[in-house]
C-alpha cells in the first residue's frame, strides 16, 4: 500500500531566524565561538560516522541512534551553555554528551561495550551520561527526561545556583503525556529549564504529521502553557546559538522556561536497524543541500577565516576520532566485577544478609 | 506444516483472527506502515486496511486506554507496546483499570483484549529495553499472562489470547524473533493454561519459560550426553492460568526440580512455583527446588556482562549437575 504524502509542513524558520548575510565576524557571536561551533559539529559528524562504521564491523552492538544531520543543535546549545549547566537528552545522545566535554574514547568505548566506556559498558549507547560535564543522562523511555530536567531546574532555583537545565527531545515526544505535564509544571513554577524539540520530521518510521494534531509539534503547543512559539532553523548553528543564548539567559535570570522547536533532519535511519525506506524520494537529497556542516564551513570562509584554519580543524578532528577509535578498540571488555557493582550507594549489589 | 519464524507467527496469528472476526482491531506505534519495529506485523495493513490496523502517536496511555474502551464496548483490540519496559508508562491502565473492571462491576463489563509486547534480553539493549517483566503482570489479579517459546506456540497461543474474553498480556521474547519452527497449517488455536513437557526425564525436572526453554533443552541434552543425567524439560508457556497439574506431575516423577527464569531474582515466577510445590508436592521432593535466575540487578548492555547475567546453558547445566551431586 502506498502512503498518501501529506502536504509538506511550512517552516516558519526562515522568517524567525536572524539573517546572517551581512553579519560580520565581530558580531554578537564572534570568531572564537564560531570556530568552536564548527569544531563541535565536525566532532559529532565524524564520531557518529565512525560509530556507524564500527557497527558495520560488528564492533558496536545493541542499538544506536545517530545525530548525523542534527549537529548544529547540539553544538549551538553547548556553546551557549555555562559549564555547570545541565544537559538532559535522549537515546540519540552521543552528540549532546560529547559536546559537553565527554571524551570521544569514552563515548566510542561505551558503544563498543568496553571497560573504557563512559559507563564501563553497563549502560550502552542509549544511556550516555557524564555527570562531571553536566551531561545528566540520555533517556531511552520517551518523555521521561522532561519532568526530570524540570526537577534539576527546581534544584537550581531552590539553591539559587543559577544553573540552567537544557532538555533535548524529538518531535514524536510531544505526543506523550510527560511532555505536557513537565512543561506545564515548569511554567507554573517558573523553572530555569529550556525544552528543545529537535524536529527531524519523523517519529521512528512515521512522518510526524501523520500522528500529530498540529503542524509544529512543539511550537504550536507552547501557547497552551503560556509560552511563546519559537521555531529555529536547526541546521544553522548561529541561529541555534542565538535562540539558545536568549532562552538560557532568560531562565538564569528567573524568567522561567522556554520551549524551542528546531527544524532539522537525520541523514541516517532512526536507528541502526532502519534503512529509512519510508522517506519520499528526493527528501534526503533536499536536506543534504541544507547539511549544516558544509554550510557552516562556507560561512566561515565568507567571513574571511582562512582555508588553512578551517582545514587544520578538520584534520585535527579526524585525527582525534582515529585516536579515539584505536584507544577504544584497545580497551578490554568489562570484567565480572562490574556486574555486581553499584546497584546500591554502598557500591554493591547485595539484597540480603 | 509450514516453517515460520517466531516473528512471522505473530502476523500469522493476528491475520488468522482478523479474517474470522471483524471486531478484531490492532493498534500500536509503527505497527501498520512499517510493519512493526521488529517486523512482526508486516502485511497486516495491506490485508486489512487502515481502519483495522492503526498507527498511533507515541502515547502509550492513549493506546492502552483506547484498547480498553473499545474492548468494553464490543471490539477485540490487540494493542502493541513496543518494548515491555514501556508498560511502566501506561501502568495505570494495565494494573488498575483493565484487570479490575470486570470484578468491580460484578461482571457487567467484559475486557476481551490482548496487549502484545517484546520482552526480555539477549540483544544488548541495556537496562530499559531488555527487562523480563512477566512477573509484573503475573502479580496483578485479573490479567492472564502468556509467554511462548516457539513459532507454533506464538501462533496458537496468540490466537487463543485474542479469542479469550479476559485481558491477556502476551510476552514475545525478542531474542527469539528469528527462530524458525514448524507451525501447523490452517486455522490453529491452542489452549491457554497448558504447560508442555518437551522432554521426558527421570533424574531432574527443569521448568523454563520463553527464551530460557531452548537453553534448558540444550542443558538437558548436555546433562544426558556428558553425565548420563536424564532431565525432563517443561515449557510453562502460560503463567496465568498456571498449569500446576502438568508441572507438579513432572516434579513428582523426579523429585528434583529447577526453574530457569530470565527475570531478576526477587519475586520471579519460579518463586511462586517453588512455594506452591512446597505446599503441594513436599513429600515427593528429594531436594529443595532450586531457582536459576538473572541476579537481582538491572541488566547491563555490554556483551560480556549481559551474557554473564542471563542464565546460560552452561549455568543451567552446572547448577543441575551440582544440585544432583
Ligand atoms: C515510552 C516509549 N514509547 C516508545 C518508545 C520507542 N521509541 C524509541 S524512539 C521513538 C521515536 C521517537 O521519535 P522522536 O521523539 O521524534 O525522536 P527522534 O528519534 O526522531 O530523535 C520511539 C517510538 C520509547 N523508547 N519509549
Ligand atoms: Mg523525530
Amino acid at each position: 500500500m502506498a502512503r498518501k504524502p501529506k502536504a509538506p509542513a511550512k517552516s516558519k524558520a526562515a522568517a524567525k531566524a536572524p539573517a546572517n548575510s551581512g553579519s560580520r565576524l565581530n558580531d554578537d557571536i564572534g570568531e572564537d565561538k564560531r570556530l568552536k561551533m564548527f569544531q563541535l559539529q565536525l566532532e559529532v559528524r565524524h564520531l557518529e560516522t565512525r560509530a556507524h562504521d564500527l557497527f558495520l564491523q560488528n564492533l558496536v552492538k545493541g542499538t544506536s541512534h545517530l545525530a548525523v544531520g542534527q549537529e548544529a543543535i547540539a553544538s549551538g546549545f553547548a556553546t551557549a551553555m555555562r559549564s555547570d549547566d545541565y544537559t538532559f537528552c535522549t537515546y540519540r545522545g552521543h552528540a549532546h554528551t560529547m559536546v559537553r566535554g565527554a571524551s570521544m574514547t569514552a563515548v566510542l568505548g561505551e558503544l563498543m561495550g568496553r571497560e573504557c566506556g563512559l559507563l564501563n559498558g553497563k549502560g550502552g549507547s542509549m544511556h550516555l551520561t557524564s555527570v562531571e560535564h553536566g551531561a545528566m543522562g540520555s533517556y531511552a523511555i520517551i518523555g521521561a527526561h522532561l519532568p526530570i530536567a524540570a526537577g534539576a531546574a527546581w534544584k537550581s532555583q531552590y539553591l539559587g545556583t543559577g544553573q540552567v537545565s537544557v532538555c533535548f527531545f524529538g518531535d514524536g515526544t510531544t505526543n506523550i503525556g510527560a511532555f505536557h505535564e513537565a512543561i506545564n509544571m515548569a511554567a507554573v513554577w517558573k523553572l530555569p529549564v529550556v525544552f528543545v524539540c529537535e524536529n527531524n520530521l519523523y517519529m521512528e518510521y512515521t512522518p510526524i504529521g501523520d500522528v500529530t494534531a498540529v503542524e509544529h509539534p512543539a511550537a504550536d503547543r507552547a501557547s497552551a502553557y503560556g509560552l511563546p512559539s519559537i521555531i529555529v532553523d536547526g541546521n544553522d548553528a548561529d541561529a541555534v546559538y542565538r535562540v539558545a543564548r536568549d532562552a538560557i539567559e532568560m531562565a538564569r535570570e528567573g524568567g522561567g522556561p522556554s520551549l524551542i522547536e528546531a527544524k532539522t533532519y537525520r541523514h541516517f535511519g532512526h536507528s541502526r536497524a532502519d534503512p529509512a525506506k519510508y522517506r519520499p524520494e528526493g527528501e534526503l537529497e533536499e536536506w543534504m543541500k541544507k547539511d549544516p556542516i558544509p554550510m557552516y564551513r562556507q560561512r566561515l570562509l565568507d567571513f574571511g577565516i582562512g582555508e588553512n584554519v578551517v582545514s587544520s580543524i578538520e584534520e585535527m578532528v579526524m585525527k582525534a576520532v582515529d585516536d579515539a577509535t584505536e584507544a577504544a578498540k584497545a580497551s578490554p571488555e568489562p570484567g565480572s566485577e562490574y556486574l555486581f557493582k553499584d546497584v546500591w550507594a554502598d557500591g554493591g549489589a547485595s539484597w540480603r544478609n | 506444516m509450514a516453517e515460520l519464524t517466531y516473528r512471522d507467527a505473530v502476523a500469522a496469528a493476528i491475520a488468522q483472527e482478523m479474517r474470522r472476526d471483524e471486531t478484531v482491531v490492532f493498534l500500536g506505534e509503527d505497527v501498520a506502515w512499517a510493519g512493526g519495529v521488529f517486523k512482526t506485523t508486516v502485511g497486516l495493513l495491506d490485508e486489512f486496511g487502515e481502519k483495522r490496523v492503526r498507527d498511533t502517536p507515541i502515547s502509550e496511555q492513549a493506546i492502552i486506554g483506547a484498547a480498553m474502551g473499545a474492548a468494553m464496548t464490543g471490539l477485540r483490540p490487540i494493542a502493541e507496546i513496543m518494548f515491555s519496559d514501556f508498560f511502566a508508562v501506561c501502568w495505570d491502565l494495565i494494573a488498575n483499570q483493565i484487570p479490575k473492571t470486570r470484578y468491580m462491576t460484578s461482571g457487567q463489563v467484559i475486557m476481551p483484549l490482548v496487549i502484545r509486547t517484546a520482552n526480555g534480553g539477549g540483544v544488548r539493549f541495556g537496562a530499559q529495553h531488555s527487562q523480563s517483566i512477566e512477573n509484573w503482570a503475573m502479580m496483578i489479579p485479573g490479567l492472564k499472562v502468556v509467554a511462548p517459546s516457539t513459532p507454533a506456540d506464538v501462533k496458537g497461543l496468540l490466537a487463543a489470547s485474542i479469542r479469550d474474553d479476559d485481558p491477556v498480556i502476551f510476552f514475545e521474547q525478542k531474542s527469539l524473533y528469528a527462530d524458525k519452527g514448524e507451525v501447523p497449517d490452517g486455522e490453529y488455536v491452542e489452549e491457554l493454561g497448558k504447560a508442555k513437557v518437551l522432554r521426558e526425564g527421570t533424574d531432574a525436572t527443569i521448568i523454563a519459560l520463553a527464551a530460557m526453554v531452548p537453553r534448558a533443552m540444550k542443558a538437558a541434552e548436555r546433562l544426558q550426553a556428558e553425565d548420563g543425567i536424564s532431565a525432563s524439560v517443561v515449557d510453562v508457556r502460560c503463567l496465568v492460568p498456571l498449569d500446576t497439574q502438568t508441572i507438579f506431575a513432572e516434579i513428582r516423577k523426579t523429585g528434583r526440580a529447577f526453574t530457569v527464569e530470565e527475570n531478576p531474582r526477587l519475586c520471579g515466577w519460579g518463586a511462586e512455583i517453588s512455594s506452591l510445590a512446597m505446599e503441594e508436592c513436599f513429600w515427593d521432593l528429594d531436594l529443595p527446588l532450586i531457582r536459576i535466575t538473572t541476579p537481582h540487578i538491572p541488566l547491563p548492555s555490554a556483551d560480556a556482562l549481559e551474557d554473564e547475567a542471563l542464565p546460560s546453558v552452561e549455568r543451567i547445566y552446572n547448577t543441575v549437575r551440582e544440585g544432583l551431586d
